[in-house]
């Protein structure tokens, strides 16, 4: 396959599919949690993923390191595909390929030291040039912890300082790439900032690219270069940051972005809000068609049926909608003037 | 006493538990009024001490460790804390509802939902169980649940998050009460839902003229929902005033660090984002200063050493602070030159 020098991992069409029931009682289902992602992430980039909860975001993130296996399509890394290697050298790719977990309390093994915690990957790849306790402490000052706690446990730390701990384990190794997922929405607001500051200055010091999942806007538009949403195992918008937060295009990702609220009561008395009705469908039977027709205003029968794919609709700005195309790009004035499914290019 | 329309007054409150590691002062000298139809919201980040408020005006602190140790709580002129506890029952989910963040573990699994909604009013309003099924019907169409009438037959965990909030929601308004307290009702929502859940609640408050205390950590939730806000910082009030001036001009360097520590999507990535250094203290064991002093950016030699003032601004807004004053004049300051 082709593989661009600036992309450092490749994704074409990732699918993650789950099935679940099938014992004696129940008839065996598919869930699509993943359902064909074709995505690059460029070298040294923050690429943000959002969605709402069932989107299979943190799925995709897991499928690329393979903590969870995907079902089909490939993910490229170093020109190797990353979904076909066998488990042996898998784990050797692990080196570059880290993740940081959501939840800081449950990601560590509360019967291990900070230093045996952190000092574990370093000893897993035979990476200590000297001794191990002198990297884990380099590493915990990298992340702002004293070194004075390597002999500490987990539960002696709060929130922030364990999700510290979690990114100096995955720092331990020198990875190239990091799956942030949602790193920071169990931590009181002082502290997200702190975590967000960090995670910045060492992707700044240490060359890193990020795949950062998270859903919350505002933190996703302060530390992506690249914003990327999902929807029912789909990706149906891809911009740069501030495009996408400036000029949305598909309806659901201009519902998100107004579903957030401003910290500003003047703003908030005057913005107009666009509420989405209805829960995320199921994945397990995902509706037919463009799977965000059940809940989008614009929706008409070609929605129903026919599946949109992601095109680009102005440069480096990419959405699936079959209702919008590059020289149509506004989906509420086609609306309005009643333009029904256009070509897609 | 109270009338002139106030519907809660609370009265340098003040709530400690007994720990192994000393006590712990969870709220300590809290004051605040509501007004009939009013929102308040309380922001603060866990462990400052807003949840513990609310549970003490509901009289369900843990007894012991928890005690609530002075200060007046008066409901529509009911000295909640001298009632004996089934006159607090009377009270509480009748004239005051509750809505906690996790409307998993609020629900019970084992019960339909009708059997959840209608003990409510059978016990609160002496319905008979056709009489309570039926409005249960009604107050589950009222928050919105499609097709209310197969919901009403089924089971907690058939539900989406956001559906069962708004069936705590339901539970919640089924007796009329006249003030709501929401404990993080959105936390646990996504963005979407957390939307669509903070309209209905302005929507009914809007219907119904209920009375609301909203808890949050999201400065962003209450600046849209309410009138006037408290900020909690360790279990003292740092900050309480209208909802506009807390947000144009705070006078607490806590209030503006947190302001100016979320990320604004109108400005550029890459910035760096404003953080507020260390971590919230021990409460158990705060220092004899200002608790907010060892992360404070202006803090002086008299902020280690004594304990702050809780100044006056203006009408209705105070800060605890040695340099109310100041921080609130540099606020105005910034305002002037950004407009």
């Amino acid at each position: 396959m082709e593989t661009n020098d600036n992309n450092l991992i490749s994704l074409q069409d990732l699918q993650v599919h789950y099935r679940i029931g099938g014992g004696i009682f129940s008839e065996a289902k598919t869930v699509k949690a993943v359902d064909g992602v074709t995505l690059d992430i460029r070298k040294g980039e923050t690429l943000g993923l959002v969605g709402e909860s069932g989107c299979g975001k943190s799925t995709l993130g897991k499928a690329i390191l393979r903590l969870t296996e995907p079902t089909g399509g490939k993910a490229f890394y170093n020109g190797k595909d990353l979904a076909h290697l066998p488990k042996s050298a898998m784990r050797e790719q692990r080196k570059d390929l880290q993740m940081i977990f959501q939840d800081p309390y449950a990601s560590l093994n509360p019967r291990m030291t900070v230093g045996q915690i952190i000092g574990e990957p370093i000893r897993t790849f035979g990476l200590a040039n000297g001794g191990i306790d002198a990297r884990v402490q380099e590493l915990m000052e990298t992340v702002g912890l004293s070194r004075r706690f390597i002999k500490r446990y987990p539960h002696e730390f709060s929130g922030g300082q364990r999700q510290r701990i979690g990114i100096a384990r995955a720092l331990a190794v020198d990875p190239r790439f990091i799956v942030a997922d949602e790193p920071i929405s169990a931590l009181d607001v002082s502290i997200q900032a702190q975590i967000m500051n960090l995670l910045e200055r060492l992707q700044a010091e240490k060359d890193l690219t990020y795949l950062f999942i998270s859903h919350d806007l505002r933190a996703v538009r302060h530390l992506s270069d690249r914003v990327a949403v999902m929807y029912l195992g789909k990706i149906v918008e891809l911009a740069p940051g501030k495009d996408i937060y400036a000029e949305p295009l598909m309806p659901y990702t201009k519902a998100l972005i107004s579903a957030v609220p401003v910290p500003d009561p003047e703003i908030e008395a005057t913005r107009e809000r666009i509420i989405l009705k209805g829960d995320v469908p199921s994945p397990i039977n995902p509706p037919a068609g463009c799977r965000f027709h059940t809940r989008c205003a614009y929706a008409i029968d070609a929605c129903r049926t026919t599946v949109p794919q992601l095109a680009e609709i102005k440069p480096q700005h990419f959405a699936a909608c079959i209702r919008i195309n590059a020289d149509n790009p506004n989906i509420h004035a086609n609306h309005e003037a009643g333009l029904g499914a256009l070509q897609q290019k | 006493m109270t009338n002139n329309g106030t519907i809660l007054s609370v009265k340098d409150l003040k709530t400690y538990f007994q720990t192994e590691d000393g006590v712990v002062k969870a709220v300590d000298g809290i004051s605040f009024e509501l007004k009939k139809g009013e929102t308040l919201g309380i922001v603060g980040e866990s462990g400052s001490g807003k949840s513990v408020t609310n549970l003490s005006i509901m009289r369900l602190i843990p007894e012991p460790p928890g005690k609530i140790v002075g200060g007046d709580v008066v409901f529509d002129g009911i000295d909640v804390r001298s009632l004996s506890i089934d006159e607090v029952r009377k009270i509480r989910g009748k004239r005051i509802a509750m809505i906690f963040q996790d409307p998993m573990t609020s629900l019970n699994p084992f019960l339909k939902v009708s059997t959840q909604l209608m003990e409510v009013t059978q016990l609160h309003l002496g319905h008979d169980k056709t009489q309570a099924y039926e409005h249960g019907v009604k107050m589950l169409e009222t928050v919105g649940i499609p097709d209310p009438r197969s919901r009403m037959d089924g089971y907690p965990h058939e539900l989406s998050g956001g559906m069962r909030q708004r069936v705590m929601i339901a539970m919640a308004l089924s007796c009329d009460p006249e003030l709501l307290i929401a404990d993080e009702p959105t936390t646990a929502l996504d963005v979407t839902i957390q939307a669509q859940i903070l309209e209905l609640i302005k929507d009914l408050k809007a219907r119904m003229g209920t009375s609301v205390i909203l808890i949050t950590h999201d400065l962003g939730v209450v600046a849209g929902m309410t009138e006037k806000i408290i900020v909690m910082y360790a279990g003292k009030v740092f900050e309480q005033a209208p909802t506009k001036e807390l947000f144009s001009t705070p006078a607490n360097p806590y209030t503006r660090g947190l302001l100016k520590s979320v990320p604004d999507p109108a400005h550029e990535q890459g910035k760096e984002l404003y953080q507020i250094p260390g971590l919230p203290p021990d409460v158990a064991h705060l220092p004899p200063g200002c608790p907010f002093a060892e992360r404070c950016d202006r803090v002086e030699d008299i902020c280690r050493k004594e304990y702050p003032p809780f100044v006056q601004i203006n009408e209705g807004h105070h800060s605890l602070c040695h340099f109310a004053k100041e921080v609130y004049e540099e606020s105005r300051r910034e305002k002037a030159a950004a407009a």
